[in-house]
Formats: C-alpha cells, structure tokens, sequence
C-alpha cells in the first residue's frame, strides 16, 4: 500500500528519520524533480513533498526544514488536471470527437484566464501524454496547492457536473500517515466549500450544475482542497457536438477561472 | 320458363352447399377439440412456486442525477444470491427499455451475485456483483453515469435486502480500475452510504 504524509507534519522528527532511512536505503539524492506542465513564470517556490514510498519509482524527496525555520507561506497555486490522454481517449463523444482532446482545450483556456489573474497554474498534461493516476496525485501534492481540478467530459446529462470525494472526512493526527488512495479524506471539508464556490460561479454564468460525490482516482488521491469537474452538453438537445464548440468552452472555462478567484479569498480565510 | 331439370340441379347444388358447410364447421370443431386436448396435456409455462413480491428499485436519471425509489412486483427465488441476481437483473432491464431515464445497453448484465458474510459480523454481508464485459463495454463514459449505475445498483441491493452493507464489483469475474473509464472499481462500497442521493441540480453537496 502507498501513503502519503500531510503537509503540516514535515517538521515531525519521525518523519526526519523516516526520510533518513528511506535516503539509506535507496541512495537517492534528495532532490526535486522537473514539474511537468509549469510555466516559468508560474514556478511556485520550493516547498518540501509529500514522503510516499514505493519500490518501483525513485522517491522524491527535499531537504526537511530545520525545526526552528519559520513556517513557509504557501502561494496560491491551481493545478489542473485534463484526464485521459495517450491511448487513454476518455469517452467517444462523436465522431472524432474525444475526452481527452475537449478536457485538454478547456484547460488551456482556463489556465490562460487565470495566468492573467495573477493565479500560478501547475498542469498535469499540457500535450496529449498519458501520466498514470498516481502520476497525477503525485504532481498536485508535491505542489500544495490551493485547488485542483479534475477535468472530464461525457456526452450524458447537460452543463456541468462538480464532484466531490465520496471519502469521509477525517482527521489525521499529526505523526500519523494517511493511506494514499485515502489523501483526500483530509481535505474533503474543504473541497465541499470550494464546490459551493464554483457552483455558485457557474451559476451566474447560467450554466446548469449537478452535485455530486464519487470515487474516482486520483482525486482520492489529492490532499488539496479538489473537485472532479465533468462538462456535459450545454443542453439536452444540444447533443454532445456543443462540447467542441469554443464559446461554450470559453464560457465555462470563464466561470471556473471566476470561481477560483473567489476561492483565492476563501481559502485565505480558512480556520 | 327455368327447365325442369335445371330446377332439379340447383337444388341438387343448394343441397351440396349445405352439406359441405356442415361438414366444414364439424371438421372445424373436431380440429379445435384436438388442439384444446393438446395444450391441457403439454405444460406450456414453468409452474410458479411463488407469489410476486414487491421490491423498490432505485432508477437513475441523468438529467438530474437522481436516483428515485420505483416499487415493481417481480417474483424472487428463495436464495438470498438468486434473489440479489433476479433484482439486478431486473433493475438493469429497466434501464434498457425505450425512453429509459439512464440508457444502458440490453443484453446480459449480470454474470453472477455473490454473497459473504463479513468478518465479525452475523448480520452483515459484503455482496460481490461480477457484471459482463459486455455491459461494461456499452456502459456510457462518465462520471456521472457511471457513479449513478453503481449507486443505484448498491441502493438496490441494500433497499431489498438490507443485510447487504458492502458491494464490490467484477468485470467478467476480475478486478477492474473503472467500470467505463471513471468510476473507481477498486474500492468497496458502503450499501448504507448516504451516497445513494445524490443531490439534484442546482443542490449544494
């Protein structure tokens, strides 16, 4: 099994030790590897990752803090994550019409709109590469990020469909580790008040909203505040051709882009 | 004048016609009789041991992601995994029909329930439901039908036979990632999760 470790327990001497072990044994330099999909001038600063073991990939690791470093104020950061990509068309939603090609365009468009909001943007696909689900996790919680969206499309329903993690929320204490599969656990209270952002957002932008909770890799994965966001035909009688047209993709990459930017102003307020 | 003999010969030909028309409804009844004695003796129907029984299915709606509790009379096997089987069977058979609120494709859906105890408990069971590669395949991709597809099978399960509390899901009897691309097949699902509302459009979570 795979775990991962909450942000607030970095400083803990047992995780210390545990990173020292885990260094031992596999020789590994403790450094950060290339963020796919950020921009130069997007980069966040360098914050410590998540420790998450796995004998089949290098683990990644930065230098712990010092115990008595000050704590690091973490940037806004939005990551965005087209799904599917590769051979891993999605859903056929025409003819030559695929998932992966409308959630690609759509996160361009949104991370454009919200790059000239000042909002820093991490992707985890910009091009049509396929990065396993873990892959995903992994790029979202190395970057602690503030939101992360989960895009998806189908051709069933109509506007847009907003999930949250059917996880129940919960606690972990601060030297424990928290399953992998399970990370968004710790963040789902969070994520239902991002949700109500966007839906509200989207509301203004007269786009119909269905809410929702699933079980959907990686979002359980995520421990930042996350949401699976599935765009569906503009109407029911628009069929699954309105989903390549760009005013509509603009439209709703117009009021993601909205809502995160009131979502900046939430989550500073967090408890 | 009409001739004599012609008189004679139509009523020779009258004559004829009645007879004939007897004689075709005799024939017409003596077939009847036989084929009336036929089908008492062939057992055309499988004798019904029991009576049908009402359960509720929880039937999907992807134009507000609803799952709606539908009461339908069907007639179920003694066994709790025939009686599982039989009610998944049927629910999917709804979702096949004309003008289904969630289209699925027809066709055989269900390959098998499975029932098991849980570890610890008396009551509760987990029920392992191994659907056919074939469903899998013709299932919408989405997240929204197929979170509804798997709610409102575990809904169902757990509606009509509540000692159900888990449900595990099987591709043609192996493990699978998602059932048609989204849906997290890998994890167990709670049968008494609030999950099984999902809240409708325009709802807050």
């Amino acid at each position: 099994m795979r775990w991962s470790k909450q942000a607030r327990s970095r400083n803990s001497p047992r995780l210390l030790l545990t990173i020292a072990f885990a260094s031992a044994l596999t020789g590994l330099a403790q450094t950060e590897s290339p963020r796919p999909g950020v921009s130069q001038t997007d980069a966040p600063p360098p914050v410590p990752v998540p420790f998450v073991p796995d004998s089949t990939k290098p683990a990644i690791l930065t230098k712990p803090q010092a115990p008595s470093a000050p704590p690091i104020q973490l940037r806004f950061v939005v990551v965005l994550d087209p799904g599917h990509g590769g051979e891993d068309t999605g859903a056929k939603l025409g003819p030559g019409t695929l998932e992966k090609d409308i959630v690609l365009s759509i996160s361009t468009r949104l991370r454009a709109l919200l790059n000239a909001k000042g909002i820093p943007v991490i992707v985890t696909r910009d091009a049509d590469t396929s990065p396993t689900a873990d892959d995903r996790a992994a790029i979202a919680n190395r970057a602690k990020a503030a939101a992360c969206l989960s895009l998806h499309a189908t051709a069933t329903g109509t506007g847009v469909h907003l999930f949250t993690s059917s996880l129940t929320p919960a606690n972990y204490g601060r030297d424990e580790f928290i399953p992998w599969n399970e990370a968004q656990a710790t963040a789902n209270t969070q994520s239902v008040r991002l949700a109500s952002d966007v839906n509200t957002a989207l509301g203004n932008g007269k786009l119909p909203v269905l809410l929702g909770r699933t079980a959907l890799r990686p979002l359980n994965s995520f421990t930042c505040p996350a949401l699976a966001v599935e765009f569906a035909p503009v109407n029911a009688g628009s069929g699954a051709a309105s989903l390549t047209d760009s005013s509509y993709q603009q439209r709703v990459a117009a009021a993601l882009a909205e809502a995160l930017v009131a979502w900046r102003v939430d989550w500073r307020q967090r408890p | 004048m009409i001739p004599r003999y012609q008189r004679i010969l139509f009523s020779i030909l009258v004559l004829g016609c009645i007879v004939l028309a007897v004689l075709l409804l005799r024939l017409r009844e003596r077939a009847q009789d036989r084929m009336q004695s036929v089908r008492d003796e062939t057992p055309m129907e499988a004798p019904i041991a029991r009576v049908p029984e009402k359960v509720q299915l929880l039937l999907a709606n992807d134009s507000d992601g609803s799952l709606v509790a539908t009461q339908r009379s069907i007639t179920l096997p003694a066994d709790a995994p025939s009686r599982a089987r039989v009610l998944l069977e049927s629910l999917l058979a709804e979702y096949a029909k004309p003008n289904s609120t969630h289209p699925l494709p027809s066709g055989v859906a269900v390959e098998e329930v499975f029932l098991v105890d849980l570890p610890g408990s008396n009551s509760s069971s987990i029920a392992v439901v191994d659907l056919s590669a074939a469903f899998a395949q013709g299932h919408p991709s989405g997240i929204a039908p197929e979170t509804l597809t798997l709610l409102s099978i575990t809904g169902t399960l757990h509606a009509n036979l509540p000692e159900i509390a888990q449900v595990r899901f099987l591709i043609d009897g192996q493990t699978r990632d998602t059932l048609a691309g989204h849906a997290d097949l890998t994890r167990t699902y709670i049968a008494a999760n609030p999950d099984v509302d999902i809240p409708a459009a325009g709802g807050r979570p």
